[in-house]
Order: C-alpha cells, then structure tokens, then sequence
C-alpha cells in the first residue's frame, strides 16, 4: 500500500504552511475540562485521524471546529490567521465542512432539501446539478427526490458528504463516520476520502476504532481526558501501544473460549413475525433464534435492521399474536408482557440507556424500581419501600464499580459508560436465566466496555443464556459463542463463531447471503 | 339572491375566520411550534379590531389594530416558549385565558357599540355569475385575503428556500440547529406569523361577521383552527378544504335551528364541536398512531447546548 | 449582546420552591403596572384584591369556599398532567358530574327520601365526571385523536347539555319560566359546617384529597408509575406499565374529582342547577395545578391563592369599578409567569456578547 511515490508526496505536504492550527484550544463544562489546552495542525492533502475513547473530547473539539459550541480558551488560527468561528455559518464560509455521528438530516424531506437547506447560495437548480455531478464523479449513487427516511444508514452518510463536498470545503470533518456502515460500505468510504485527499483536500478523521484509522491515515493524533497524548504515524506502531496511548493503561482483551453448547434451551424464538407499526420500523419477518443455557448468541447487523424490534418481541414490550412465537424457559410468552417474562427469569437491558434502560431525572434508587417492581421485595401492597431501592442500588454500584456519588444521583448526571454499568448490573443482580441486551457497550469507554463483557461471560459460565445484539463485530467476535445476522427484519443461519469471517459477516450484513457469496 | 345562494354567502362567511387563524397556526407548527393560544389571540384581534375601527371609524385602522395585537400575543407567548423554553402546552392555554380575560377588560366600555356597514369589495361582473357569483365574488377583502393567503404561504413553504428551512427547523430543531440554521429566530417569526394572521381572523369576526363585540364572542373558533391544523395534516390546501367543511357544518346547523326542526337549539349549537371531533377520529383512525405528517419536533421546547 | 439560556448543571431544590412564589411576584408587579396604566392606584387594587379579603371573616369563608372546587379539581388533574397527558376538559366533566349527581337529587325531589341520596349523588357525579373524562382517553387510545383537543371540545358539548336540560326537561315547572332546576330538598344538599357561616363539608372533601394523594403519588407503586410514563414513556414500557391503562386510570380519576368538585358547588352553594354553574374552575384549576407545582400541599396553597385573587376580583368590581374579566386576564398572566420560571430553575440565563 505504502509506495514510494505516496511518501515523496507526503515529504511536499509536511512542508507546506498548515490549513488549520488549534493552539491550546480548552473547553470548560462546570468542573469538566473536555479540552485542556489542545494543540494540532493539519496541512493540505493529509487526512489526520483524531484517536481517543468515547469521552476522551473529540466530539468537543470538532464542534467548536464546527462553531457549535464556542472554545473557552485558546486560539485557532486559518491559514495563518487568527479567526473566530461563532457558527457553522462561519465554518462553512471559511471551508470547513462537517459530517457528523448523528447525521443532521431531516426524515420527511427529499435528499435534495437536505443539501440545499444547507446551502445558502445555491438555487434549487444549481444543487439538483451539483448533488447530481457529485454523487456521480465520487460513486455515491444518490436520487435527489427520494425521501431520507426511506434510505439506509450508508445512503443517509453520502447526503452529508455530498452536502459537505457541494460547499467546496478544504477541510473536511468526519465524526466517527464508520459507527453505522458495513465493512464494505467503510471501504467504499475510504477510498472517496483517499481520492478527496488526493485533490488537496485537508480530512480529519475521528474515530475510535485502531483499525481503519491504520488503513487510511498516516498521521494520527491521540487525544485522552481531552489532552492530546501523542501524535504519531499509526502503521509503525503496534495495535497494542496505540491502545495503551489511548487508554491510558494496558488493556486486557476480554475473550471468551469456544465451547460445548447445552441442548436446553432458555430462549426460544420460533417463526416470529411482526408488522412495522411505523414507516420508521422494520417488519420482522419469521425469525428464529435459540439461546442454550450457559452460552452467549450473538446477533450482528447494521443499524435499523429490526435490532430494537427484535427487542421489543423478545422483552415483551411489544405482544406477539401467537403464544409460541417466544418461549423463555420452556414457557411460552408470545401474549405476555414483559413482568411476565421477567418472573420467569429472564432480564432486559435495551440500547438507550437515558429514557428506556432508565429515567433520566431519576436516581438510580428509584431506577431500580423499573426492572424489580414486579419480583417481590422492593413493593409490598401496592406501596414501594424506597429504603430497600436504595439499598439495592447500592448494590449494583458497589458490584458494577459504578462510579458515582451514591443511590441518589440522577440517571442523566452518570457517564455513558457508569451508567451502562449500571442497567446491566441492574439486571445482572436478579440472577437471570436468560439475559437480552441490545448493544451492551454502545458509546461506552473501553474500561466500562471490559466490566460488561467480562460481566456477561460470567454470567453465561454461571449457566444463563445471554443473547446479545451488537453493531459492534469485534465484541461479538471476542464474546459470542454463535453468530447471526440480522438484516431487514430476518435473522439469517447461525453458526458458531469459528466458522465466520468478517468478511462473510459483512456480506450478509448487506443481505447478500452468505452461501451465494462462494 | 336565492336562499342557496345566501346559505354559499354565509358559508364562506363563516368558513373565512377558520380560514385566515388555521393558515397561521398552521404556520407555527410547520416550524415546530404548538400554540394553543389561538383562542386568546383572536379574541384580542376581534376586540382591538373592533376598538380600532369604532375610534378612528376605518375598517382599515381596525384590520391593523386586530393584527398589531394578535401579534404582540404570539410575540409574548414566544417569549414564553422560545426565550424561557416554558411547556408549549400550558403557555398556549395561558395565552388563551390571558386574551379571553384582557379581551373583556378592553372591551367592557365598548359593548352595545355598532359599527356602521362595511362597503363591499366587489369584483365587477363576475359577482354577476349565477350561484357562486354572489357567493365568490361580492364578498369583503378578507375573503380574497383568505385566499390568496392559502396560496402564498403553500408556495412559501414548498417553493422557497426560506420556506424550506422553515419546514427543517420543524421537522429536527437538532439538525437545523447543527447546520447552522437560526432555529429560535425562524420559530419567532412564525408564531408571530400566526399571531397576526389569529388577530386578522379575530378582526374579521368583529368587523364583518358581527359588526358589534361581545365578551367571548369567539366561541372556540380559535380551537377549532387548531383542530383544523391537525385534520389538514400541515397542508395549506387542506386546511382550505377542511375550513370550509366546518364553515357549513356551522351554517347548515344554524339554518337547521331557524327551521325549528324539533331538535333543541343546543343539540345543534353542539354540532361543530362534535363535528370537528368526529373529523379527528375519522382522520387520526386513518392516519394509525404513529402521528403521521405532524412536523417531527412540534410542541418540544429547544435550548441550543453551546 | 444577546440573553440566551444554557442547561443548568446542578437544580437546586430551593429554585424548584422558590420559582412560584418568583412568578407570582412578576405576575403581580406586571398586574400592577396595567391598573395603573388603565388611571387606577396599584396600591389601591392591591388592597382589595389581596388585603382586604385576608382581613374579613365573610371573605376568608367565601376563599374558603371557592378554593374547594378548585383544589379539588386540580389535584385530579396533578394525576394527568404527572402523567403528561393534558386534560384541559375539567370544566366540562364537572358539568357532566354536576349532571348526573343533580339527576338523582331531582329525581327524589318531594319524595322525602333518607340520608342515602348524598352519598349517592356524590358517587354519581364522580361516575359521570369519569366516564365524560374517558372519552378523551378512549379516542386517544383507539384512534390515536389528541386529547387536549377532543377534551376542550367536550367542554362546549357539556355546557349546552347543561343548557337544554335546565331550559328543557329539567326545568323548574313553578320557576316563572326561569332557565333553573327545583331547589334541592334538604337530604340532597351538602350540610354547612357547624359555626363556619356557609361553609360546607366539601371543604373536607378537598382535605382528604390532598391528603390521599401525598401518600398515593409519594409512596405508591401507582404513583411511581405516573412519574415514569411522564417523564420516559419508553422507560415505563420497559417496567412493564401498560401505557393504555395509565391514560385511562388518570383521565377516570381527573374526571371523576372534577365531577365531584362539580357536585359539591351544585349542592352545597348554588342548591339547584343553572344554565352556568362554574365560573370556569375547570380552567382555573389548570392554573392552580401548575402554580402548585403539581404537588398536592402546593395545589392546596395554591387554590387559595387563586381563590383570593377571585373573591378580590368580586370586590374590585364593585368597589374600584375593576372588571372581573381583570381577574381571568391575571390568571393567564400567572400561569405564563410561572411556566416560564419552571424553565428558569432548569435553565440559566446567560449573556452572550457578540462581536461585530
């Protein structure tokens, strides 16, 4: 990949004047420091990766970059001088053009009234012709009149990069921009950006994720409690020492070894289907899914794919029409609701931790309430003994290393990582036969990852089902004993773990099945 | 004129005040904002109106004293939500009670009082037309105001750019917000869009519907132009369409009543009421639950984190 | 420069108390600052609305008296609107109350019937006020209709139900045809309280009110799940609370208080039905359910609040020449005030300079 010419090329670059530099760029949240005194240079034609864990201050950074949020110290300067970016108005002015995480697209409107609500000086017409020259010149497939909400997450990321590229930017911000596409689909990514830095085009690129970041840049900056830490050139580093950088310590890998699958099954779910409530749901369509005892199946799949409602069929949050569609523990629950299924033995933890797994005004005392009212200790006649909540939560804080004053602290107050410790420690502590959970570490730092799924493999070696459903490959490859994938509402052949690749994981992840792809 | 043809006049007499304050809430919650102060802003328009036009004895002063006040409403209920992030919900009923109250205290010297007749704005020869001459084409200015009003606002909002992120700021005050877009700036103008257009509708009811001002002289035409927001499904064509449905509902039941038909007066008074819930039954029934064409961010209160 | 607001990171407990108290004390100096732009003495105004009414025995018999439908009614509505559902019906499902409790009390007129007819009135006027208030909660269910619309529209409905009956069927045949039903007998009007002058026992009913509700929202399973459904409705499906059930128990119970509010006024002040019975307490209670914060000993201080501010509404009327419309406009007032000192105790205030 690395050949001479590209070196050279990058000898011209490091020599020309920076595009951006960021000189001790701080951000203050009452006590918090997002960013402490941050400095970085990016230059013309180079994309630099942006490294750091979740809360390590990137997403901070790029806003006040993007004139979100304004810096509460510090300077930037732009081809060398000094500015001030108080909108994304100004950004966009200078030539800073932003995708961001969460896409700022609006559902109800067509591709085209997303770009152009972006784009101040452009008629209608102009940027009907422009989205059609760019999303041709870069590959990115886009109709104009279709509406967002009928398009894939990959799909979706093209309107921002056309909308990004359509303003003529010379930087170019990209915010996590892999955490919703296949592996295909990033490569596709990839290569677009390769040709943009070809063009001259400055890119940073913000990720997490060690891998991509080696495959596509060659300088990385690595940002830890919103400090820079490094910057080095990721490929003649190991894997290993970028971590540690980024982490701040050796990180043990939690893996789980293959093993002999029981025959008893705690968690049956056989041909069930369900109809989209919403133009914004998937349908799932005869899905069927076993758990055994003491093993972990894991379910991959990109977002929107039915993840949150296979949930909801399994929890009981959503009634099936046919009893026998969801067995736990041998009984079948298809009509019951999920209190029902819980006194059973099984336990819940969904993907939003704020406003499902728990209430976010709440303290966590009265959050365990949500999950336990129905067991037996916590009500007595119908009145709650909120000592005993406390108590409890207690429990789970001193369990799970939750950290946090004490049982009364609000939900919304913890970090995304405690606080995820704690809906999955919540549940942990009922002793579950059978445990679901929907994205166990999504958007949590890596130490809080490690205590989860190091919490879950316990609970599978103590002889629970665990079903887990994850965007996130690498964890159900470390974890999982089966894989599945779950693409538009249907759930393809398990098959332990050993025998998939990712790359026939990502295959199906975009529907093409993986037996026709020999 | 034949009774048909004075029923089709009274009709779009009748159907104009739903018109005119529908198009402005309309409006509103295209950009996000729920204001349920319709009630209050219209009987602020009818009284001012009506005070206005008493006064200075012009229809004209009257028109601009009935929007100069629904406005300042919609601008102190913006204020409310928007300045204080205050729940659009209550704020809404607030500014329904304050109007219905303050309305009162302005118009407490002013009841019995009459307004001379308003001279016509005909439209020459096409007034002449047989049945829907008349109807159409012999009516006041408010009338064609109504009208054009439906027009300009569904070309404002599919055809121009400020309409379009007008429509985004309502449909993801978070997107709008990260794009740049001045979602706080955008909602202001379009409640206070929706003020003058309430105060409009209220001046209409106290210079042409009445000629005279009573206390809550309004009855719940403001709520029913709320209803009429949801029943048109945001669209401004809609609302024209469903405005005029109730305009005869309202019409066809006062007719009813001097035809003494043996039903009591009540039961048919209660006929728009109950037409207009019977029309979100029907339409919601249709629509599922899932609140379709409702702009996505209606009724959540924004506060920029910068 | 430009005044925006920023989430707070700490809510103090204090601002949560103090945010009312803030707001009615705007509320009043903005009151103060309109009588005095309409010739009349603030100070004045001051005194016979708040003042005045505090000095009098009669006057704090008459708070005590309207205070009673509206604590009442705005504790059944604390249950909707902890829930997030709005209610904004109260007015006429204490008409329907009103209704079907005066059905019986006319109904046994003359027939010198025991002491079973008030109870048996009060029980009814709180399965009218339900049922009516289920309407709403019913379309919402089955159809997905909002409810702040159909339960206004309701309103209408129920006045002129009112209406027809007392100037139809139910009209008193020796009443020189005035628009009213037959005075109530005795067993079907809610005794006075020994040395309280008019004073009834519907007082008490208020009391016990608030005070099964503290205990009910405070410490109860049903009132933890109220708090849930309101604040995360994706968090109360998770803990396994219907959602269907929550709409229909809170609207039953709303409904069914200001049923009773509805019959108790009836039979303990008016004795009789008339084309109007409420100078709109299901509105006022709105207001008194927000001014009180939701909670049931502040919706009580907060009725008499209101209560005052009507008794001085009366009394300006007649002494300053004040119309009682002034009263209703304050009411508007203080609950705009007080909606946006809410968001003051979440949110601060900050200054942003701009540069040019």
């Amino acid at each position: 990949m690395l050949d001479v010419g590209d070196l050279s090329d990058r000898a011209v670059r490091t020599a020309l004047p920076p595009l951006v530099a960021l000189r001790s760029l701080s951000k203050r949240y009452g006590d918090l420091l997002a960013n402490d005194a941050i400095d970085l240079e990016i230059t013309p034609g180079e994309i630099r990766a942006l490294l750091g864990e979740n809360g390590a201050g990137k997403s901070t950074l790029v806003k006040i970059l993007y004139g979100v949020i304004e810096p509460s110290a510090g300077d930037i300067y732009w081809e060398g001088h000094r500015i001030r970016i108080d909108s994304p108005v100004d950004a966009r002015n200078l030539g800073i053009g932003m995708v961001f995480q969460h896409f700022s697209l609006f559902d109800e409107l067509t591709v085209a009234e997303n770009v152009a609500v972006a784009l101040r000086h452009m008629s209608f017409e102009a940027v009907r012709r422009g989205l059609k020259a760019v999303s041709e010149g870069y590959g990115l497939g886009l109709d104009p009149d279709h509406l967002v909400r009928t398009l894939s997450a990959g799909e979706r990321q093209r309107i921002e990069i056309v909308r990004c590229l359509l303003q003529n930017p010379k930087l170019i911000v990209l915010d996590e921009p892999t955490s919703v596409l296949t592996p295909q689909e990033s490569e596709r990514l990839f290569q677009t950006l390769e040709q943009l830095a070809d063009e001259g085009k400055a890119i940073l690129y913000i990720s997490h994720k060690l891998e991509e970041v080696r495959r596509l840049c060659r300088t990385a900056t690595i940002l830890r409690g919103g400090r820079v830490v490094a910057t080095l050139d990721p490929r003649e580093k190991s894997a290993g020492e970028i971590a540690a950088l980024m982490v701040g310590a050796e990180v043990g890998d939690v893996r789980r070894e293959a093993r002999e699958v029981a025959s008893a099954r705690v968690l049956e779910v056989q041909s069930l289907s369900m109809p989209a409530l919403s133009s914004h749901e998937r349908a799932l369509v005869e899905v069927d899914v076993g758990v055994a005892a003491g093993e972990i199946v894991g379910i991959a799949g990109v977002a929107g794919n039915g993840q949150g409602e296979l949930f909801a069929a399994i929890s009981g949050e959503r009634l099936s029409d046919s009893p026998g569609s969801v067995v736990i523990a041998g009984v079948p629950v298809g009509l019951r609701g999920i209190d029902e299924r819980r006194k059973l033995g099984a336990a819940f933890v969904p993907e939003e931790r704020l406003g499902h797994a728990a209430v976010p005004g709440h303290g966590l005392g009265d959050n365990t309430v949500l999950s336990h009212h129905a067991m037996g200790g916590l009500v007595r006649t119908g009145f709650i003994a909120f000592d005993r909540a406390r108590d409890l939560a207690k429990r789970v804080i001193g369990d799970f290393d939750v950290r946090t004053p004490g049982p009364d602290a609000q939900a919304s107050k913890l970090s995304g990582g405690n606080l995820q410790k704690f809906v999955v420690g919540r549940e942990i502590l009922r002793n579950p036969k059978v445990l679901v959970v929907d994205q166990p570490t999504w958007g949590v730092d890596a130490g809080a990852a490690q205590v989860i799924r190091k919490a879950l493999i316990d609970l599978a070696d103590g002889g629970a089902g665990v079903l887990i459903v994850s965007q996130d490959l690498d964890e159900l490859f470390a974890i999982a004993d089966r894989i599945a994938v779950i693409h538009e509402g249907r759930i393809g052949r398990i098959r332990p773990t050993a025998e998939w690749t990712r790359e026939a994981i990502g295959l199906e992840m975009m529907g093409v099945a993986a037996d026709d792809a020999h | 004129m034949t009774t048909f043809e004075a029923i089709l006049f009274t009709v779009v007499m009748a159907s104009t005040p739903l018109l005119i304050a529908a198009i402005g809430e309309l409006v509103a919650e295209r950009a996000g904002v729920l204001n349920l102060g319709v009630e209050g802003m219209m009987a602020m328009g009818a009284v001012s109106a009506f005070v206005g036009a008493f006064l200075f004895q012009s229809t004209w002063i009257g028109i601009g004293f009935g929007m100069l006040a629904g406005g300042l409403m919609a601008a102190l209920f913006a204020v409310a939500v928007l300045g204080f992030a205050a729940n659009q919900v209550g704020a809404g009923l607030a500014l329904t009670i304050l109007g219905l109250g303050l309305s009162g205290v302005i118009g407490a010297p002013f009841v019995g009082e009459r307004l001379p007749t308003t001279p016509r704005l005909e439209i020459p020869y096409l007034s002449d037309l047989p049945i829907l001459g008349s109807a159409l084409f012999s009516q006041d200015i408010f009338v064609y105001l109504s009208l054009l009003l439906v027009a300009g606002v569904a070309w404002f909002l599919m055809g121009t750019r400020a309409g379009l992120r007008l429509r985004s700021v309502g449909e993801n005050h978070g997107s709008a917000h990260s794009l740049g877009l001045p979602v706080l700036k955008v909602r202001f103008m379009a409640v206070v869009f929706g003020g003058l257009c309430a105060g409009l509708a209220g001046a209409y009811l106290s210079l042409v519907y009445t000629r005279f001002w009573a206390p809550n002289m309004t009855a719940g035409r403001g709520w029913i132009a709320v209803a009429l927001v949801v029943f048109a499904a945001w669209r401004p064509g809609w609302a024209l369409v469903g405005a005029y449905i109730f305009g005869t509902a309202t019409v066809l039941q006062l007719h009813a009543q001097a035809a003494q038909f043996g039903l009591p007066s009540q039961f048919l008074s209660a006929v728009p009421y109950l037409a207009t819930i019977i029309a979100l039954v029907i339409l919601s029934a249709r629509r599922g639950s899932s609140g379709v064409g409702a702009p996505g961010s209606l009724g959540q209160p924004f506060v920029p984190d910068r | 420069m430009r005044i925006e607001l920023a989430p707070r990171t700490q809510v103090s407990p204090w601002g949560r108390a103090l945010a009312p108290v803030a707001a009615l004390i705007v509320s009043f100096a903005i009151a103060g600052l309109v009588i005095w732009l309409m010739g009349r003495s603030p100070i004045a105004a001051f005194q016979v609305y708040i003042v005045d009414p505090l000095m009098d025995p009669w006057s704090l018999r008459e708070i005590a008296m309207k205070a009673t439908p509206l604590v009442i009614i705005a504790i059944g509505l604390s249950y909707c609107f902890r829930a997030n559902l709005w209610n904004i019906g109260a007015e006429g499902q204490f008409i329907v109350g009103a209704i079907f409790g005066s059905g019986l009390a006319l109904a046994v007129h003359g027939s010198g019937a025991g002491i079973w007819v008030l109870p048996a009135m009060l029980i009814l006027a709180m399965i009218g006020g339900a049922l009516y208030g289920a309407i709403p909660a019913f379309l919402r269910l089955r159809f997905g209709v909002n409810e702040i619309l159909t339960s206004l529209f309701l309103v209408y409905v129920a006045q002129l139900l009112l209406d027809y009956l007392v100037r139809g069927p139910w009209r008193d045949p020796m009443g020189f045809n005035f628009p009213q039903s037959v005075v109530f007998d005795a067993a079907a009007t809610l005794p006075a309280i020994a040395g309280m002058g008019r004073v009834h026992i519907g007082v008490i009913f208020a009391l016990i009110a608030v005070a099964v509700t503290m205990i009910v929202l405070g410490r109860t399973l049903f009132g933890y799940r109220l708090r849930v459904s309101g604040d995360a409705p994706r968090a109360a499906r998770f803990a396994g609370f219907s959602q269907a059930r929550t709409i229909v128990t809170v609207f039953c119970i709303s409904g069914g208080l200001a049923g009773l509010a509805g019959m108790i006024e009836v039979s303990g002040v008016l004795r009789q039905l008339q084309p109007s019975i409420s100078p709109g307490y299901g509105f006022t209670a709105i207001i008194v359910a927000f001014l009180g914060r939701l909670n049931p000993i502040g919706i009580l201080i907060a009725g008499l609040i209101m209560a005052l501010i009507l008794i001085g509404g009366e009394n300006a009327q007649i002494i300053l020449r004040l119309p009682l419309d002034l009263a209703l406009a304050f009411q508007g007032l203080v609950l705009l005030c007080v909606l946006s000192a809410d968001a003051l105790v979440t949110n601060r205030l900050r200054i942003v300079r701009v540069r040019a």
